[in-house]
């Protein structure tokens, strides 16, 4: 669809929702895969605010982003169960693999890699998760077979 | 007589690779006849995860941890020949593990499909809203009071007085929010209750609705729990349209509607004020107590705010009524401890016991040590604002308020161990470094005082006027202390002051 037209649409699915800001920005980076800067003056419209009160929105959640990420993102978790179980090696390992830092993308497009602080998986720290999927008790022979796999635009499971 | 498999779809399982041993499964029983997969949630015993469950003419036994290479092995048995396999269980409520558990509010976690209403209903499910829809509000406020409930996020607030203020505040508007924000490291109970027992979760709430007189409610789980997104979005629908949730539930003249929503990777947004902050579509600031969110909260109507936890032991409260709850637990802290078993852990998972167990008794009769094998050296219990526990408070009973007199805190179950590599001037660096992180910036002495105290520690760990910049840090945890607007300032310098206290000789 055209990107205005799903703009207009979302605009219109979120306009009076109560407290809608949040669900519209999230929808937004679901179907553009980040928000665009430019869609900020519409949405303010929208939602009765001003441009200044989405970008501090947009600007406080980790989650939410104004560039397009890369085709995965690798989340690692940087929390203390993780950290208990050997996750501040894996943290060094995959920006040393990647050789980017945290909230950072590779120059190949394909990897975005971010810290994330705690998956829920604690049990079986440490983890890390790519899209919808989390790893349990990751080492870095793990890590490495995941980043290669990720580079490689294999699709994982 | 159908033979059904059970193989879990819970998150940890996942990650561990329970699709692969359900997909491995699948092709192996392709063609058979009277046989069943059924994806159900985990129990919790994560250190056994895939758990693999096969039931045979009312007989459940257990296999785990199953790999996909086992599946063949444990097909390939008769039911007078499992016994014999390395990795069979027998039934699993009677593994010792579980044997030594109290479970109420996990009663039912793992031993159906999630999503399945009407294994929820063969279980007692929704007993206790179909009760409470025919008592006067009062009465449902009061059974909830008598339980002596208290809040399970960790601030332990009595349930029943929050309940009755938001009841008894004027207004026709009001609401119930769940905080389903669970982002201490080391926690993963509500996760697993909404991954696995989500109406019980969906009945609370609907409880506290009728209770106070909220026909809204809000769910606000936070986006690292994507498979919970799913449980729950499924089984609100079919909550829905089943008469549990909308107008008129239950057949009764109620009325009670509920939506999720999604955080966005904030940890400040599980402190209640951010989180509604956050469900208004604002940045996650803390407010300002007070007003309470009992008499002005979300939308600036009377709210009542709950964890995961404490609205869904309300279920059993109001089906099995006050006293039943009241007889668990000892002095203030009534009804069952859930802890969960994390980090360097040889057996991790959830554990739901009485109360006034001690954390020795934890790690060594459930954990099993730690997985490194290495000796255990701190526990850190409560979360990342939780006090790292040496080995001279280790028997400490479980609870409260015994917590809080050796300078720590329960908070919401999260109990991290670490074995002897530890390094804990570094876990205390990353205790303000996570506060400077995570803070919404509202207060200065959480925004700037984080900042300050990475700084300090850095400057102590370089060894530069070790001395004087320890009594700076304490300065500065004071100042935090005394003067952060909410609870990520206030008590960043637990586990900050805990590392020098019971390790100084990491800081030298």
């Amino acid at each position: 669809m055209d990107p205005q037209r799903l703009l207009a649409q979302l605009l219109c699915q979120y306009e009076g929702m109560p407290g809608g800001l949040l669900p519209l920005l999230q929808a937004i980076q679901e179907d553009f895969g980040f928000i665009p800067r430019e869609s900020v003056p519409a949405i303010a419209q929208v939602m009765n605010l001003s441009a200044a009160e989405v970008h501090g929105v947009i600007s406080f959640y980790h989650d939410l982003r104004t560039e397009e990420a890369g085709r995965h993102t690798l989340q690692i978790c940087c929390a203390e169960s993780c950290q208990a179980a050997g996750g501040r090696a894996l943290e060094a390992r995959a920006q040393e693999v990647l050789g980017i830092g945290f909230g950072e993308t590779t120059g190949d497009g394909a990897v975005t890699l971010e810290a994330v602080y705690c998956l829920g998986n604690c049990a079986c720290s440490p983890s890390l998760r790519i899209g919808n999927n989390t790893w349990a008790r990751v080492d870095t022979a793990l890590l490495d077979s995941l980043i290669a796999q990720l580079r490689s635009a294999e699709v994982l499971s | 007589m159908t033979t059904r498999y059970f193989i879990p779809r819970d998150t940890t399982a996942l990650a561990v690779g329970a699709q692969s041993v359900a997909d491995a499964l699948s092709q192996a029983l392709q063609g058979q006849e009277d046989v069943t997969i059924v994806r159900n949630g985990s129990r919790g015993a994560f250190w056994l995860e895939p758990l693999l469950e096969i039931e045979r003419n009312g007989q459940r036994v257990g296999f785990g941890p199953v790999s996909v290479a086992d599946v063949p092995t444990i097909l390939a048995l008769g039911p007078s020949d499992q016994a014999g396999h390395p990795l069979y269980l027998g039934p699993v409520e009677a593994h010792p593990w579980f044997a030594g558990q109290q479970r109420l509010t996990f009663a039912r976690a793992g031993l159906d499909d999630p999503l399945c209403l009407e294994a929820y209903l063969a279980r007692h499910g929704f007993d206790g809203l179909e009760h409470a829809v025919h008592l006067p509000q009062a009465d449902i406020v009061d059974e909830i009071t008598r339980s002596g409930l208290r809040g399970r996020g960790g601030a332990a607030f009595p349930a029943g007085i929050k309940w009755r203020t938001v009841m008894e505040a004027a207004g026709d508007e009001k609401y119930v929010v769940c905080n389903a924000d669970e982002g201490d490291s080391g926690t993963f109970a509500d996760r697993l209750l909404m991954e696995a027992d989500p109406y019980q979760l969906i009945e609370g709430m609907a409880i506290a609705g009728v209770a106070v007189g909220a026909r809204q409610g809000y769910i606000y789980l936070r986006s690292e729990y994507p498979h919970a997104w799913d449980v729950l979005h499924k089984a609100i629908a079919k909550a829905e349209a089943a008469g549990y949730l909308g107008e008129g539930i239950c057949d009764s003249n109620k009325h009670f509607h509920l939506e999720l929503r999604l955080g966005a990777g904030a940890y400040i947004c599980g402190e209640e004020t951010a989180l509604l902050e956050s469900l208004e579509g604002r940045r996650g600031m803390v407010r300002a107590k007070p007003p309470l969110p009992a008499h002005q909260g979300l939308f600036g109507k009377p709210t009542v705010v709950n964890n995961v936890l404490t609205l869904a032991a309300t279920s059993s409260i109001m089906a099995d009524g006050a006293e039943a709850y009241a007889a668990l637990g000892a002095a203030r802290s009534l009804g069952t401890l859930t802890v969960q078993l994390a980090g360097n852990i040889r057996r991790g998972g959830l554990v739901e016991v009485p109360y006034g167990m001690s954390l020795r008794e934890l790690i060594e009769q459930f954990g099993g040590g730690t997985r490194s094998g290495r000796p255990v050296r701190a526990i850190q219990v409560g979360g990342p604002l939780g006090a790292y526990l040496p080995e001279s408070l280790w028997d400490t009973p479980l609870d409260y308020e015994a917590m809080a007199a050796v300078g720590g805190m329960l908070g919401h179950g999260g109990v991290v161990v670490f074995d002897d590599t530890v390094d804990m001037a570094e876990q205390a660096r990353f205790a303000m470094a996570f506060c400077a992180q995570e803070s919404c910036g509202k207060c200065t002495p959480c925004r700037v005082g984080s900042v300050r105290g990475v700084e300090v520690i850095d400057r102590i760990i370089a060894r530069e006027e070790p001395e004087q910049n320890i009594d700076l840090l304490h300065d500065l945890c004071d100042t935090m202390e005394a003067a952060s607007l909410c609870a990520m300032g206030g008590l960043t310098p637990h586990p900050v002051r805990s590392a020098l206290r019971h390790f100084p000789q990491d800081f030298n």
